[in-house]
């Protein structure tokens, strides 16, 4: 059957375009009037052109920040996403442990990410926290204060404990929405649990593992709150991730334009990823 | 209405122009030529004349700044060259 193209049906998303307008475009195009100008508050600008991002890509500061967060980008995408499929792939499929489970799940998803960060924080401090009064009791040298590497493992574990309740439930959903035809066949055929794995759940979880993928991958490029609160970007600049360090410009040392300029060029490198990740993942779903 | 909070200025404003000029220009086409005239190019998948101008225009933005970063502030190279890419992704991609 031949499809019909009905461009007037473009006119039933002008609602949602008014609304993106309002919501991102007004403000993005606010960010980038003010990425070319300097002001000094009450209202005033100056032309500044492109000396704000001559000025931003020429920052190590900048280059860090950027680094920092792409490694931890990729070590959160590296835990949870194996992890969050291992787990679904373990929870019950029916009876009273189902609910059980998507309330557990679900429950860290419901907490604050402000609540999430003093939550750790409390947790890790070697003074009065469960985790470092134990590991220092056991003899491990633990203090996310003063080591880095002790902030960057406690910055990673919390976002894991966060977010991978998110790759869990996703997944599961794929998981459940497999009909059993599928699993019968298999037994039929002999497969083994890798294969079942492989030829079948992984397949069909093809779609929400595209949802997981984009949502945590930009979700904790854009991480803020948490290592916030848990370090503070520290110790030094340790877990001074780029939308830290854009906080500090903005509002820290009132740097509008430079901020303004680091702001886009973190927006146009979250979208190449997102648009990499995204082509690469629904090619190979339509090659399927 | 009162826009001054937005600090605009002539080039800023000459750039989202040139840049709503570019969606409705596809508008227009894709009215005249409904369907986005998929197909397969050089990156071996699937693109609509709608990708491609999003492959331009992202493409545009690296190279304008790579060019800041790398040249100098002259940006009208940058801009020949983003044009001269734009050109090859809508013929190739």
């Amino acid at each position: 059957m031949e499809k019909t193209w009905n461009n007037k049906a473009w006119f039933l998303v002008l609602p949602v375009l008014v609304l993106v307008a309002f919501s991102a475009a007004i403000p993005l195009m606010t960010v980038v009037n003010y990425s070319v100008q300097d002001t000094f508050g009450n209202n005033q600008f100056f032309w500044a052109g492109t000396d704000w991002f001559t000025e931003i890509l020429h920052s190590p500061r900048f280059w860090d920040a950027l680094l920092r967060n792409l490694i931890f980008s990729l070590v959160i995408l590296a835990i949870e996403i194996p992890l969050g499929i291992l787990i679904a792939l373990n929870m019950p499929k029916k009876g009273l442990g189902v609910p059980v489970c998507l309330v557990l799940m679900a429950l860290p998803l419901l907490i604050p990410w402000n609540v999430v960060g003093t939550i750790w924080q409390v947790f890790g401090r070697v003074d009065i926290g469960l985790l470092g009064h134990t590991l220092e009791a056991l003899g491990i040298d633990y203090n996310y204060v003063q080591s880095p590497t002790a902030a960057w493992i406690t910055v990673i574990v919390m976002d894991v404990w966060h977010w991978t309740s998110l790759v869990v439930l996703l997944c599961y959903a794929g998981l459940v929405s497999i009909p059993d035809a599928y699993y019968q066949a298999a037994k039929i055929d002999g497969a083994s649990r890798w294969s079942v794995f492989r030829y079948i759940q992984l397949p069909k979880m093809n779609r929400v593992l595209l949802i997981a993928v984009l949502l945590r991958f930009m979700d904790s490029f854009m991480i803020y709150t948490e290592p916030f609160v848990v370090t503070g970007g520290g110790p030094g600049n340790s877990t001074t991730f780029l939308s830290i360090d854009l906080v500090k410009m903005a509002v820290g040392q009132f740097d509008l334009g430079p901020a303004a300029a680091m702001s886009i060029v973190y927006f146009l490198i979250i979208l190449l990823l997102s648009w990499v990740f995204y082509t690469v993942m629904t090619s190979g779903d339509a090659q399927a | 209405m009162n826009f001054s909070w937005m600090a605009w200025t002539l080039p800023t404003a000459l750039f989202f122009i040139g840049i709503a000029l570019l969606i409705a220009a596809m508008g227009i086409w894709e009215f005249i030529s409904p369907g986005g005239n998929p197909r397969v190019g050089i990156l071996r998948f699937t693109t609509t004349r709608g990708d491609r101008l999003f492959i331009s225009l992202l493409g545009s933005a690296f190279i304008h700044l790579a060019w800041l970063g790398l040249v100098g502030p002259n940006l009208w190279w940058a801009l020949a060259l983003s044009l001269v890419y734009a050109i090859a992704v809508f013929k190739t991609v």
